[in-house]
């Protein structure tokens, strides 16, 4: 027989796979239900809720400084960042404006979660692509930023640092010289993390050319993060609607158009250095000033619809909060990065193997409780 | 673009919009619900407007109301612009889906499905996402009560 | 014949066992000597010794915890030093849950299946406020379990949100020291007579 006789007489059938919601691969509790044929892929259909802890619901009982501490449980790799975009939103509608020195001071530990954020997923990427290293080495160097959050505010993780109209309390007086010390040590690690992975031939061939998001498809699903930056969509809210202080700081946004596994790496490692300059741009001069605003102890939001939008980790977070005027907002929407970019994996998945799934997941960093909320 | 320019071009796609930038840094648009698949149609598509980022979209309970707001940014001429649509059957919500104007609505209506009720014609697959199949009732509506599983402060 | 293992065979003839050790045995038979190297001990003490220092976790991060869970087993804190190297993906090879995370009401039944699929003896430890409680999710929540001793029995129970890697550290420890305490002849299963609730 040949080859075309065998293959016209073996009969194949599609059959269903559960890909979690228990899977190391999976990043937390993402379940996908995958239809494959053989080892290709035909269809990624997501089940999400495994981890739904009604948090929209939960707002709506609580009062603004409360809503702030659930942010951190949201996205916990950006919880600076959550807690900010809430913060930002309630000051917006207050109209009330915070000192540049807590601008400069949110925004250089923004930037501090953020590399902790990257270098986590670093170290998980390389861990799905079979390379154990890349994790010890990432969680190394992520336990001295963690060592710089306890000292500043007691916690390693879900910070809570924030509160409407400026911080808790003011930086611890080690922070400057704590900081200044991890750059310059994390100066020399990028370097080995680039020599570890980023050359390395299996790695990029399990990488390039795997899970191609062109930028048509990064806009229209709403991609927005390092994500579509690896597709050339310019979607950085740091530069486009800044808040904070990145107005005056001097930064790039990382543009790739290749739009495949490995460009989406490649855009993260070079954040980690854009991140490094907004931290020494603004490290040494930290201005004077108020640390916290007063507001009212029971803060009341005028009637209306209020949104911010700033640049997590993973993307933009949009904080929607409809108020009527009385202590608890009337709905608060959080539009959460992870959830749109996960929308568009069946799309870019189809037809590709088990295992480019597996690095396009890693290449997308999800955090499953940011898009279950 | 300014709000009163972008304001002049949408008024002439209908007749019945509404347009009000009170209590919101947008410009908010209430399109009646039989319009809104052409409306947004036509927000992406024209040259001047060109909303082609969906970037939230929103289930609403307005206590009487249903709906739904979307926020809309031009990746290229850099305006936005909020849409918001409203049904009045709590009942059985209906209304059309855009998810083929702008593809991240297909699982942000499954979101708004699932908490608030509302269906979408012509939507590829409607489910629940994050709650289970036999899920009873819809919990983001103002008038959700769930004694077994929720403890009220 | 070496002259140990005439030694030997002369010690068994003494005993009346020569029959044991055919004379063809080709291999070197090692004398068991004068009780010199036998440790007398209760069949217990070794067991629990040796299950205490091998436990398997399995990776069960649901949210927060998860972070905290994962810098326990990195470099600064490394829960290996205290046996729990091996960190499985399957709950067939486990021998531990650490429940790191808030378990919603979805993912309830998928938690007692994985309980269900280990094998005895097993323990489970929870991790943080959501687990031991629901934590912040207590109140107004409509979907989120209010403890995971709900849906499977608990061991050890550590604090915090999320707890700091040495606090996991520490939970840990107890439960090799409740391990070690354990007698196998009257071990119970832990989900007999759990309270399972009402549906």
């Amino acid at each position: 027989m040949t080859n075309q006789e065998v293959k016209n007489k073996i009969k194949t059938e599609e059959y269903f796979v559960n890909m979690g919601p228990q899977h190391p691969a999976a990043h937390g509790v993402l379940r996908l239900l995958l239809t494959i044929d053989g080892e290709i892929i035909k269809n990624v259909e997501p089940d999400l809720g495994y981890i739904h802890r009604s948090i929209e619901k939960m707002c709506e009982r609580d009062s603004y400084q409360q809503i702030v501490h659930l942010t951190d449980r949201m996205d916990y790799l950006s919880s600076h960042i959550n807690n900010e975009a809430v913060c930002l939103t309630v000051e917006k509608a207050l109209e009330l404006e915070v000192s540049d020195r807590v601008k400069v001071i949110r925004t250089i530990i923004s930037e501090l979660t953020r590399l902790a954020s990257h270098q986590l997923w670093w170290g998980v990427m390389g861990m799905d692509l079979g390379a154990l290293t890349t994790y010890f080495y990432a969680f190394r160097d992520r336990e001295m930023i963690n060592d710089i959050f306890e000292e500043t505010c007691g916690a390693r993780l879900t910070m809570n640092y924030n509160v409407p109209g400026g911080l808790m309390f003011d930086i611890h007086p080690n922070f400057v010289k704590r900081t200044k010390e991890f750059i310059k040590h994390f100066k020399t690690k990028l370097p080995e993390y680039d020599r570890l992975l980023t050359g390395n031939v299996i790695f990029e061939k399990r990488t390039k050319g795997v899970g191609i998001l062109t930028k048509e498809d990064a806009i229209s699903y709403g991609v927005s993060g390092p994500v579509a930056r690896g597709s050339g969509f310019a979607s950085d809210v740091r530069k486009h609607h800044p808040y904070s202080a990145y107005d005056r700081v001097d930064f790039k946004e990382i543009l790739f158009t290749e739009g495949d596994t490995y460009s989406r790496y490649k855009v993260r490692i070079a954040e980690m250095w854009e991140s490094m300059s907004i931290i020494e741009q603004l490290i040494d001069n930290i201005p004077e000033g108020n640390i916290k605003e007063t507001t009212k102890a029971v803060i009341k939001l005028p009637k209306g619809e209020f949104y911010q939008r700033v640049e997590t980790a993973r993307g933009e977070l949009g904080v929607y909060i409809n108020s009527t005027g009385t202590k608890n907002p009337y709905r608060v929407k959080f539009r959460s990065p992870g959830f749109s970019n996960l929308s568009v994996l069946n799309h870019i998945t189809k037809g590709v193997k088990i295992a480019d799934l597996v690095a396009t997941m890693a290449s997308f960093d999800f955090v499953i409780p940011d898009i279950d909320r | 673009m300014k709000n009163e320019d972008l304001q002049s071009i949408i008024n002439g796609f209908s007749d019945n919009l509404e347009f009000s930038t009170e209590a919101s840094e947008f410009l908010n648009v209430v399109v009646p619900k039989e319009q809104l698949h052409n409306i947004c149609n036509q927000l992406k598509s024209n040259s001047s407007l060109k909303f082609d980022y969906a970037f939230c979209i929103t289930g609403m309970d307005w206590g009487k109301d249903l709906g739904v707001i979307y926020h809309l940014e031009s990746t290229e001429l850099k305006h936005q612009i909020v849409v918001k649509v409203m049904v009045d059957d709590r009942e059985n919500p209906v209304l059309d889906s855009v998810h083929d104007i702008w593809q991240t609505a297909e699982f942000h209506e499954l979101e708004v499905y699932d908490f608030f009720g509302i269906k979408f014609n012509k939507h590829p697959k409607l489910r629940r996402l994050f709650l289970t199949p036999d899920w009873d009732g819809f919990p983001l509506r103002k008038d959700y009560v769930d004694e077994a599983n929720m403890i009220v402060k | 014949m070496g002259v140990e293992k005439k030694r030997f065979l002369n010690q068994l003839e003494a005993e009346g066992l020569k029959q044991v050790v055919p004379d063809d045995f080709p291999g070197k038979v090692i004398p068991g000597g004068n009780g010199g190297n036998i440790v007398v001990t209760t069949l217990d003490s070794v067991i629990n010794w040796g299950r205490s220092n091998s436990l398997w976790p399995l990776y069960f991060g649901t949210s927060c915890c998860a972070i905290e869970m994962m810098q326990t087993g990195a470099p600064k804190h490394d829960f290996s030093r205290f046996g729990f190297e091996v960190a499985r993906p399957s709950a067939r090879q486990a021998d531990l849950i650490i429940i790191a995370g808030t378990i919603v009401n979805k993912m309830g039944p998928v938690l007692r299946r994985l309980y269900d699929q280990m094998a005895e003896p097993k323990y489970v430890i929870a991790m943080g406020a959501c687990a031991i409680s629901g934590g912040p999710f207590y109140y107004n929540s409509y979907s989120v379990i209010k403890g995971a001793d709900h849906v499977i029995p608990v061991d050890v129970y550590v604090p915090g949100c999320p707890p700091r890697p040495e606090a996991l550290l520490e939970g840990m420890i107890m439960l090799q020291q409740k391990i070690k305490t354990e007698n196998m002849k009257h071990k119970v299963n832990p989900i007999d007579g759990f309270d399972e609730g009402k549906v």
